[in-house]
């Protein structure tokens, strides 16, 4: 069970149970669903940016542990950043959930690297932040309701 | 008593190994089975002895290899009791024999007002060939719904008599549910189908492992499965079309052995089953094939359906005991196919799968090829455990074991 654990660190567990910034935004401006059709999985991610940063994101959709706790991981690494910095930090995610490497600085996103081991889960991973980074190529319009 | 088949094991060589450690517990026969030492020796010698095209030669071995691949032809009619064998035309499996309709028959029979009728348990394979061919033809796609949890999530009879028109040219229905476990009143469904002068094609992938097939019993039209679903090899399966349909359809594929007079300008069908066969068939999958329905019909096929019946109701009855864990489908006591279709509060069916996978428990979490389906029920997905000759009580214990330690890590 030692690559269990290592797959479902109490940071993942915390996360998918009492998920961060979970639920529809309603001052979004930017909004897109990333789809995963093997397993029926999504996720959207709502954004509401101020000049060029993430003022506000939250997500919302239905999946297993890690695409949930990883969604929820992400809009808390995030918020504040620019667009181009958060193509940097989900380039930094890829590579711990593809290589199992640790990140240099503490980073709670380390708990990720289990899943390396279990490559059919990195697509679960990383189901949000595809969302995410989509969501900010969209141009600014209010919420349809 | 269900019959005893714990000598059948040790004929499925992929069964004796172990993974993650661990003893495997294959659990995912709905997807697909092992094969038996016969199909795999059938598959060998084959090619090591017969291999040759058909239906060309005149050499030793190419009589030998036509020999063969009708010899596994006819083994088929006897196997769902067609009256003849050119009504089986060897297909890729299940999807290929109902796309071969929609695509064959389709065009030239349906028009605009027209209705097909499917139901909405189908898998995507019973849905989508229809949903395009409503929209080649302008005919319209009806689907007969699928009750609430309190009907035991069973197809809506009430409304498929509404829904049976004299506009229904075609109703498209599965015979047992790869995500419910439902078994479907084939024969009923296609009696009040015929009643308005419906055709009916039955989704057979399913039920042809597992239960006793009468293609005249059951009354219908066309008739599709896959081989790999019933110890067979992948890459092989059979539509069955009554004769007088069939001899009355376009090809869909065109090409070499289908044809009878060829010139430059034009061709000319050669009548059923090679108008439906392009090409060089699967020539080696379909005597491997031969080999698995022997098989099937020397443990006898009411008792397979007996003790995977009986598995299943064992499974139900146990899973139902777990905290937080709902089951799909027909109820205690209800007939119920090899398979059961459960969702966990609180874990997700990808995070069940990991989990059991590490235990060696082979199951299935997703929506099964049935997303529409899984909308409807609330769920975006469920875990599938599905049972065939060689399972156990004993892999019936490992399951609940490992579904309740799952449990636990994940409320805890
Ligand atoms: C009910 C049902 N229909 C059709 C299919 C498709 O079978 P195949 O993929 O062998 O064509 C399946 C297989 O999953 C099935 O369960």
């Amino acid at each position: 069970m030692s690559d269990l654990s290592d797959l479902y660190q109490s940071v993942i567990l915390d996360h998918n149970k009492r998920p961060r910034n979970r639920g529809r935004l309603p001052t979004a401006t930017r909004v897109a669903t990333g789809d995963n059709p093997t397993c029926g999985d999504n996720c959207t991610v709502y954004l509401r940016l101020d000049g060029d940063r993430i003022a506000e994101i939250s997500f919302d959709g239905q999946g297993c542990a890690i695409s949930q706790a990883s969604a929820s991981l992400m809009t808390t690494q995030l918020k504040g950043k620019t667009a181009a910095e958060a193509e940097a930090a989900f380039a930094g995610f890829r590579d711990i959930v593809t290589t199992g490497r640790e990140p240099e600085e503490f980073s709670e996103t380390a708990a990720f690297a289990g899943v390396h081991a279990f490559p059919a889960r990195i697509k679960c991973a990383t189901l949000g932040w595809h969302a995410a980074l989509e969501a900010l190529k969209q141009p600014d319009q209010p919420l349809s309701s | 008593m269900p019959p005893d088949f714990s000598a059948v094991r040790d004929q499925f060589p992929a069964l004796h190994q172990t993974v993650h450690g661990k003893p495997l517990v294959y659990l995912d026969n709905a997807a697909t089975t092992h094969k038996p030492r016969a199909v795999i020796d059938a598959l060998v010698r084959y090619y090591e002895r017969d291999n040759s095209n058909v239906h060309r030669g005149l050499h030793a071995l190419s009589m030998r290899s036509t020999d063969s691949y009708e010899a596994a032809r006819a083994r088929a009619a006897a196997f769902i009791n067609a009256a003849d064998p050119a009504e089986i035309i060897f297909t890729r499996g299940t999807t290929e024999g109902i796309n071969l309709v929609a695509q064959s028959w389709g065009p030239t029979h349906l028009k605009a007002g027209d209705v097909i009728l499917a139901t909405e348990m189908e898998h995507h394979s019973n849905l989508v060939p229809w949903q395009r061919l409503a929209a080649r033809t302008g005919a319209t796609l009806r689907l007969v719904p699928v009750a609430g949890a309190d009907a035991e999530h069973g197809l809506d009879l009430a409304a498929l008599d509404r829904l049976l028109t004299p506009q229904v040219k075609l109703f498209a229905f599965t015979h047992i549910s790869n995500t419910l476990g439902t078994i479907n009143p084939a024969a009923d469904l296609c009696a009040r189908a015929r009643a308005v002068g419906a055709l009916t094609v039955v989704d057979a992938a399913q039920s042809s492992g597992h239960e006793p097939l009468d293609v005249q019993v059951l009354g219908c039209d066309f008739l599709s499965f896959s081989g790999h679903k019933m110890a067979g090899p992948t890459g092989i399966g059979v539509l069955y079309g009554r004769r007088a349909l069939l001899d009355a359809l376009d090809p869909w594929q065109t090409g070499g052995g289908m044809v009878a007079n060829v010139t430059y300008a034009d061709a000319t069908w050669k009548p059923s089953p090679e108008r439906f066969e392009a090409g060089t068939p699967n020539i080696a999958d379909a005597v491997a094939l031969h080999a698995a329905m022997d098989f099937l019909d020397g443990l006898g096929r009411p008792a397979l359906a007996a003790h995977d019946h009986a598995l299943a109701a064992t499974a139900r009855a146990a899973l139902a005991e777990i905290p937080g864990l709902r089951v799909l489908g027909p109820k205690a006591g209800s007939p119920r196919a090899g398979l059961v279709s459960f969702a966990l509060q609180d874990a997700h069916a990808h995070d069940v799968v990991t989990f059991a996978d590490q235990d060696g428990i082979a199951l299935r979490g997703g929506h099964h090829c049935n997303q529409p389906l899984m909308r409807k029920l609330g769920l975006p997905s469920t875990v599938r455990a599905s049972f065939y000759v060689y399972n156990t009580e004993a892999d019936i214990t490992a399951l609940v074991t490992s579904l309740r330690r799952i449990q636990k890590f994940f409320a805890g």
